[in-house]
């Protein structure tokens, strides 16, 4: 059985390896750049981006995720995750932010504004239904979502999301730099869930609802790809100490 | 809040939905990915900036830490919009911002000026010593403080989608924090193993609405995202919170009262991403200069905050 390695810096890991759970697949943290070695696929979860990239950064995580990157392994970024795996951001903090990159596109971190403008909607995802079944469309959840802007000539899209006018108000700051490339193109719809390879993303949390097919999707990707290498157990240093497991979060409809 | 007005309480389950345009999982949802993460009380843009920098999921914009509303007294109120605009424009992490007890009106400039989160707190003076705010007429999502289940549960109720222990604001004294998980968490496993008939009566004992009592029980946790808050200093405190199983933790005081903010702020947060690997705690607890100063609440002066409100 594959085990599937989320990274627990910060933001939603616990769901995400709840819906592993579900569909009957392992899920372990990872934490370390040495625990990358014992899994065959990776999922970043959502979360802070700058927050997730300051903890990355502190325990010299971004040279093994480019590697892990690199190496073909299956990869899936949702939200803070998709940002983590663009090539591109745009809208982020002062400074910036480090990137892992590999996605061929453009991601305007925050693009759909503060939580009050965080929604959920019915999205429709084609390639999606064709391989997993089920109903056309899926509930996406936006929390102060990103978009993608560009993408490159082998990124495949699947999905997108109608925008009305300009891209929401936002906040300021964001608006200020990231608003002009954004209105340059005048686009109606911006792009919600690509494919490049083995990397998949995500702006929308599917970890935060019923619905599991993305999850089955990205685990047939792995059976796509790379010959599951044969994984050893996870290494565990004796000194973690472990608390009671945490009880699952739940899904509300 | 012109679109909502509509509460419907106890409808077909989906007891908490009212605003159309943003459900309650939307409001949860952020609060969700906030988990394993810290959230810090800043009081300027420069502050927040090191917080941001430092690894923070979230500011709380304040005009005076808890810390110095308890040495200098007087009425405490939300802070000045024009202060949460500044932060809000110096960072892209989520930005909270505190309204009274009861002060529904601070909390729709709040929700106007576009915070991402509101703490009803009860470190600012109370507005209203009766109710809180109802905050299913919102359509921001909200943070309570909390000391036991049935005032997490009455909380919930009232619309919010976040829950936050009381600890004890501004001593840098863990001893409340702790009491009120304790009490929270044990609560909970008391509950679970009790037989569904005697539901009802623990209920009414805990003041709480049955159908949210039957949902905990069920789900063995609260129903919402539980940080821990109130004397959080150290990084040990932080990872001790975690460990006795908060989803994350507030720092109000305990970062920028400290000898050196910016690494105590990054210290803490690495404490809590690595919450149970006691290495990496050791590590990052090293060199961290002065702790801030704590209060001793066997005390009887020091105001308790907690027991401000029901």
């Amino acid at each position: 059985m594959s085990i599937v390695g989320v990274l627990a810096l910060q933001g939603s890991f616990n769901e995400h390896i709840a819906v592993l759970r579900r569909i009957g697949v392992k899920g372990v943290e990872i934490r370390k750049p040495e625990q990358l070695q014992n899994v065959s696929s990776l999922i970043i979860p959502g979360g802070e981006s700058t927050t997730m990239a300051k903890l990355a950064e502190y325990h010299n995580l971004f040279p093994a995720l480019r590697e892990f990157v690199k190496m073909g392994k299956p990869v899936w970024g949702t939200c803070a995750g998709l940002i983590f795996l663009a090539d591109k951001a745009i809208g982020q903090k002062e400074g910036g932010q480090e990137l892992v990159g590999g996605l061929d596109c453009t991601v305007h971190r925050n693009f759909f504004g503060s939580q009050i403008q965080s929604f959920e909607a019915e999205i429709e995802a084609p390639e999606l239904s064709s391989t997993e079944g089920g109903p056309e469309t899926f509930r996406g959840v936006f929390i102060r979502a990103p978009a993608i802007l560009e993408v490159g000539s082998e990124v495949q899209v699947l999905a997108n999301y109608p925008v009305s006018s300009k891209p929401t108000k936002g906040s300021d700051s964001n608006s200020a730099e990231g608003g002009q490339e954004g209105n340059t193109s005048s686009q109606t719809r911006v792009i919600v869930a690509v494919r490049q390879g083995n990397l998949l993303a995500t702006a929308f949390h599917p970890e935060l609802t019923a619905d599991t097919r993305w999850h089955s999707y990205f685990l047939k990707m792995m059976g796509e790809g790379s010959s599951s290498s044969s994984i050893d157990s996870v290494g565990t240093d004796s000194h973690i100490i472990h608390p009671p497991p945490r009880i699952d979060f739940p899904i509300y409809q | 809040m012109a679109d909502t007005g509509v509460v419907t309480v106890y409808g077909n389950g989906a007891i908490y939905e009212t605003a159309k345009k943003s459900p309650f999982s939307v409001k949860v949802g952020l609060a969700q990915m906030l988990r394993g993460g810290v959230i810090m009380d800043v009081v300027n843009a420069e502050q927040a900036r090191i917080a941001e920098e430092a690894g923070a999921c979230a500011v709380m914009a304040l005009e005076r830490v808890p810390a110095d509303i308890r040495a200098q007294g007087g009425v405490a109120r939300m802070s000045d919009p024009q202060l949460i605009k500044e932060i809000k424009q110096a960072v892209t992490i989520p930005v909270m911002a505190k309204a009274r007890i009861g002060h529904f009106v601070e909390a729709q400039i709040l929700e106007a000026i576009g915070v991402d989160y509101v703490d009803e707190s009860e470190v600012l003076t109370l507005a209203d010593e009766e109710n809180h705010i109802n905050k299913h007429n919102f359509r921001i999502p909200f943070v309570c403080g909390c000391r036991n289940l049935g005032e997490a549960l009455r909380r919930i109720r009232e619309g919010s989608a976040m829950i936050r222990t009381k600890g004890e604001a501004g001593t840098g004294n863990i001893i409340e924090a702790v009491r009120h998980v304790r009490s929270v968490m044990g609560d909970i496993r008391v509950l679970r193993n009790m037989d569904d008939d005697e539901v009802f009566s623990f209920a009414k004992k805990i003041s709480a609405p049955y159908d949210l009592v039957m949902q905990t029980k069920q789900l063995g946790r609260l129903p919402v995202v539980h940080f821990a808050a109130g004397g959080v200093a150290t990084p040990a405190d932080a990872a001790l919170m975690m460990q006795l199983g908060c989803d994350g933790v507030f720092v109000g005081s305990g970062v920028f009262k400290s000898g050196d903010p910016a690494r105590r702020a990054r210290a803490i947060v690495q404490a809590v991403t690595h919450y149970s690997d006691p290495d990496v705690l050791a590590e990052v607890s090293c060199g961290l200069g002065e702790a801030m100063v704590g209060i001793n609440l066997n005390d009887e002066k020091v105001e308790r905050y907690a027991n401000r409100s029901e």
